[in-house]
């Protein structure tokens, strides 16, 4: 702990929060210097998103002091702490698609400075004192995933924030974006402003910050300067052993096409082209990435692979059989296993137990069923062994889905579309919001898998995992395929590039 | 421990909207000038004879009614429609088992094979627009229901017998009929045979959805349509279907009353048995053993109350506000159970993964 007590704009002591039967926060000492960037790291769990909705009154904690500019608070709401000058940017972006800019900023706060004139001017000094070179009166359904971004930041800013804690604000940028958000944090400091700034992703966390705490398991375990440590260290200091890597091994490709794709286009109901003319071929043994920045057609082509849209024009061929037509129960029989995006929409049953969760997806093939009987015992035992090669910690196979945490309701999924010797599997973010151990474990049983000749179509926002464990990436822009890049020499910055069009005249 | 603790839980909601039910009925007793202990002591006194055979078969009834409603209601199927179904469904299957065309037995199996028929395709039409034109069977279903009752009412007064003031079908042969067993005395009138008919199809009920492949997709789609999709549920021939089987069901409804005692259709129809199937299905919780109590509930109360004419000066309709605040406080206390019942469980998963979780890999010195 530097510096005296004056100059600190925040100061957490002793904080602990528990909810049932899970410690969030215990012990956590963190002090932020007013007018840095301050950056919060751990892995997903690690109890930094209770500690910032401590920070920001959402939650009460259950010990510890808040100090902030030397005084000591309790916060009851988020109200109480934006009156103390805090402000805090969630993930999910919170603006109306309808409504302008201005509109947007003012919505909620109009006490402050009207909704007319005063408050228009507020809002234009603010973007131009902070370089966002927003438009008041543009639409926020017109603006991309970096100007909302920014909108967000203005909204804070225009309720008086000193201290912004911003919430993973990189997850959904591409690196250029990233780039010219950290620009923006850069004169926000310069005009005296404190920035608390949470990742996971260590490059940025060393561009960007002036000092770092690191946490696991609920507290603080480690405090360090980005200049005096290296991305390794942090790393360790983060996960509390070796950090793992996606690194494939050599090619397992092998020259048998297992999926290919000619000319698909897909459209929704208006007739608006999600996907159009998409064209590729996965080999037995070959791990495609797609990589695209959210929104660009990766989800509508994966739900078209699996079924559940049609074909507007073109043909979908699994192995040397024309499968545009079929249902995607035929195509779940015919052995394409399904990761989907959204587990807990498209993969889980929430409220059923885990063996019965075996049994969705693969109602008609064994073991989970005897011609038209659920095969109860044969699902319970065929659930204990993916519990058991998949390290599913639970309680026992009759819990509900809904209990178990993020990671293992992702283990359950990989362990159940990886049983039944799939021909083809469709990963859509297979580590999303999960663990580093799991995620881990999960980058290995696709490997595994993809040695014994299993075909993966793998679509990722996690560059390093796309990178890391695809033979091949193609880019998705626009609902086309607009790049393939070899995953050995690639860059994130080179895809980024891709994903966003920069370089679309040389792709 | 943890099974006694979720009987527990499941049963909890139950009990706090009978109570909440008890309370709110004594009010409205007391604030129009009666005893409310008048009332109680008449509803919970004990039944005589004819009262209990009467409430062995309404519950009947209102079971099979109920299990027509909770099969659509298990996959968010909002069968509003079953009183019209079996309205058509009985009126068919009465003109048929009327006209005699068939011998003994075979001229009740074939007419029940109709009213299944009826009542199967009178719900498919709902079923069908909803996949094809993208209606609300909800809609469809109340508009089928006029049409039914003003379609049967045509029909009878058109094809069927006139007899003083009322309009019947034709009476069903001697042979033809089904009265039961007679426990106490024969005044007090049988239990219906076909009354069995609704313990065939809880059991049916049960199996199919627990047991059967489609029973899983049918669970699965109520539950969670997007992840039902995703597992290669075709959902619009799920919809249909269970519309059909819904109907089907309906149509059995007041087939026990006809064959037992009402022998043609006409006044001794009992309408108004779709709706209450719809509540009892709620109270039950849509599953085939928790609808047995909501339909005893049910029929035990519709009973006692004839007596409240007799022997209070309370009115009979006063038992249909308990009924009605029965369901609309389990629908609420079933939705507080099902929260604190989620945070229990996820309670007892993280205190017995906390059991087994190893010692820290390493507390190595920080920076």
């Amino acid at each position: 702990m530097s510096a005296t007590a004056t100059s600190d704009a925040v100061l957490l002591q002793g904080i602990a929060k528990r909810f049932p039967g899970v410690i969030a926060n215990h012990d956590v000492d963190i002090t932020i210097r007013s007018g840095t960037v301050h950056a919060l790291i751990g892995e997903n769990g690690a109890g930094k998103s209770t500690l910032m909705k401590i920070l920001y009154g959402v939650q009460k904690p259950d010990e510890g002091t808040i100090t902030v500019d030397g005084q000591t608070v309790t916060f009851g709401s988020p109200t109480d702490a934006i009156a103390r000058g805090i402000g805090m940017v969630f993930q999910h972006f919170m603006l109306a698609d309808n409504l302008t800019v201005l509109e947007n900023v003012v919505l909620g706060a109009e006490k402050l400075h009207g909704i007319g004139e005063k408050a228009r001017s507020a809002v234009e000094q603010i973007s131009t004192t902070y370089g966002f070179g927003l438009d008041p009166d543009a639409l926020v359904e017109d603006l991309g995933v970096g100007d909302r971004q920014r909108v967000e930041i203005l909204k804070v800013l225009y309720r008086g924030a000193r201290i912004i804690i911003l919430d993973e604000p990189t997850a959904v940028l591409v690196p250029q974006e990233v780039e010219s958000l950290f620009d923006n944090l850069r004169v926000l400091k310069a005009e005296g402003h404190t920035i608390l700034f949470i990742s996971h992703k260590l490059d940025e966390v060393l561009d960007i910050a002036d000092d770092i705490t690191v946490m696991r398991r609920g507290t603080t375990v480690g405090e360090a300067k980005p200049d005096s440590i290296t991305k390794h260290e942090l790393a360790e200091l983060m996960v509390g052993s070796e950090l793992p890597s996606p690194e494939t091994e050599e090619s397992t490709v092998t020259d048998e096409v297992q999926l290919s794709l000619e000319n698909v286009t897909v459209a929704d109901a208006r007739g608006r082209r999600l996907c159009a003319e998409v064209t590729f071929t996965i080999h037995r043994g070959e791990v495609l990435g797609i990589a695209g920045v959210e929104g660009n057609g990766q989800a509508e082509l994966v739900e078209t692979i699996i079924g559940m849209r049609k074909v507007a024009t073109g043909r979908i061929r699994l192995g040397s059989e024309d499968m545009t037509a079929w249902g995607t129960r035929a195509r779940r029989e015919a052995g394409i296993g399904y990761i989907p995006e959204d587990r807990q929409r498209h993969g889980l049953l929430l409220d059923s137990p885990l063996w019965e969760n075996r049994i969705l997806g693969h109602q008609t093939q064994p073991p989970s069923v005897k011609g038209p009987w659920i095969d109860r015992a044969g699902a319970g035992s065929d659930t204990e062994r993916i519990v058991k090669e998949y390290d599913v910690r639970t309680p026992s196979i009759e819990t509900v889905a809904r209990a178990l945490s993020g990671g293992n309701q992702q283990k359950l999924i990989v362990g159940r579309e990886m049983s039944g010797q799939p021909v083809l599997l469709i990963a859509s973010h297979p580590t999303r919001g999960v663990d580093v151990g799991a995620q881990a474990a999960i980058w290995g049983y696709i490997k595994d898998a993809r040695r014994d000749g299993l075909a993966v179509l793998l679509i990722s926002a996690d560059l390093d995992e796309l990178i890391g464990l695809s033979d091949r990436i193609e880019v998705i822009l626009r609902g086309r395929l607009v790049g393939e890049f070899d995953p050995q020499s690639v860059t994130p910055q080179d895809l980024g590039a891709a994903m966003t069009g920069a370089n679309e005249a040389t792709a | 421990m943890n099974a006694l603790r979720r009987l527990g839980a499941s049963l909890l909601a139950p009990v706090i909207a009978v109570v909440v039910a008890m309370i709110i009925t004594s009010l409205v007793i007391s604030l129009s000038g009666s005893s409310a202990g008048d009332f109680w002591s008449v509803i919970f006194s004990r039944p005589v004879d004819r009262a209990i055979v009467n409430i062995v078969n309404q519950t009947s009834l209102i079971y099979i009614s109920a299990l027509a409603a909770a099969i659509g209601f298990r996959m968010n199927l909002f069968n509003i429609g079953v009183e019209g179904q079996y309205t058509l469904a009985s009126y068919a299957a009465a003109t048929l088992a009327g006209a005699a065309l068939f011998p003994g037995l075979l001229n009740v199996v074939l007419p029940l094979l109709l009213a299944v028929l009826v009542g199967a395709i009178w719900a498919g039409i709902a079923g069908l627009l909803k996949v094809t034109r993208g209606v609300s069977e909800v809609i469809s279903t109340i508009m089928l229901n006029a049409i039914a009752i003003t379609l049967v009412g045509y029909l009878l007064n058109k094809y069927g017998v006139h007899v003083g003031n009322g309009v019947r079908s034709t009476v069903i042969p001697e042979s033809s009929r089904l009265d039961g067993w007679t426990f106490f005395e024969a005044s007090d009138g049988p239990v219906w045979t076909l009354a069995t008919l609704a313990l065939l199809l809880g059991v049916g009920f049960w199996v199919l959805l627990n047991k059967t492949r489609f029973g899983f997709d049918l669970r699965a789609t109520g539950m969670s349509q997007s992840a039902a999709v995703a597992s290669g549920v075709n959902v619009n021939k799920m919809v249909v279907v269970s519309m059909l089987l819904s109907g089907a069901i309906a149509g059995l409804i007041w087939m026990p009353s006809f064959f037992g005692a009402a022998h043609s259709y006409g006044t001794a129809f009992q309408a108004g048995l779709g709706f209450t199937g719809i509540a009892v299905a709620l109270l039950g919780r849509n599953q085939p053993v928790g609808i047995i109590f909501g339909a005893v509930l049910f029929a035990f109360l519709n009973e006692q109350s004839n007596r409240l004419t007799l022997e209070t000066d309370i009115s009979v309709n006063v038992v249909q506000i308990t009924q009605g605040t029965i369901v609309l406080a389990v629908v609420v206390a079933y939705e507080v159970v099902r929260r604190y019942r989620t945070k229990l469980e996820q309670r007892t998963v993280a205190e017995e993964l906390a059991g087994q979780r190893q010692p820290a890999p390493s507390e190595r010195a920080t920076t």
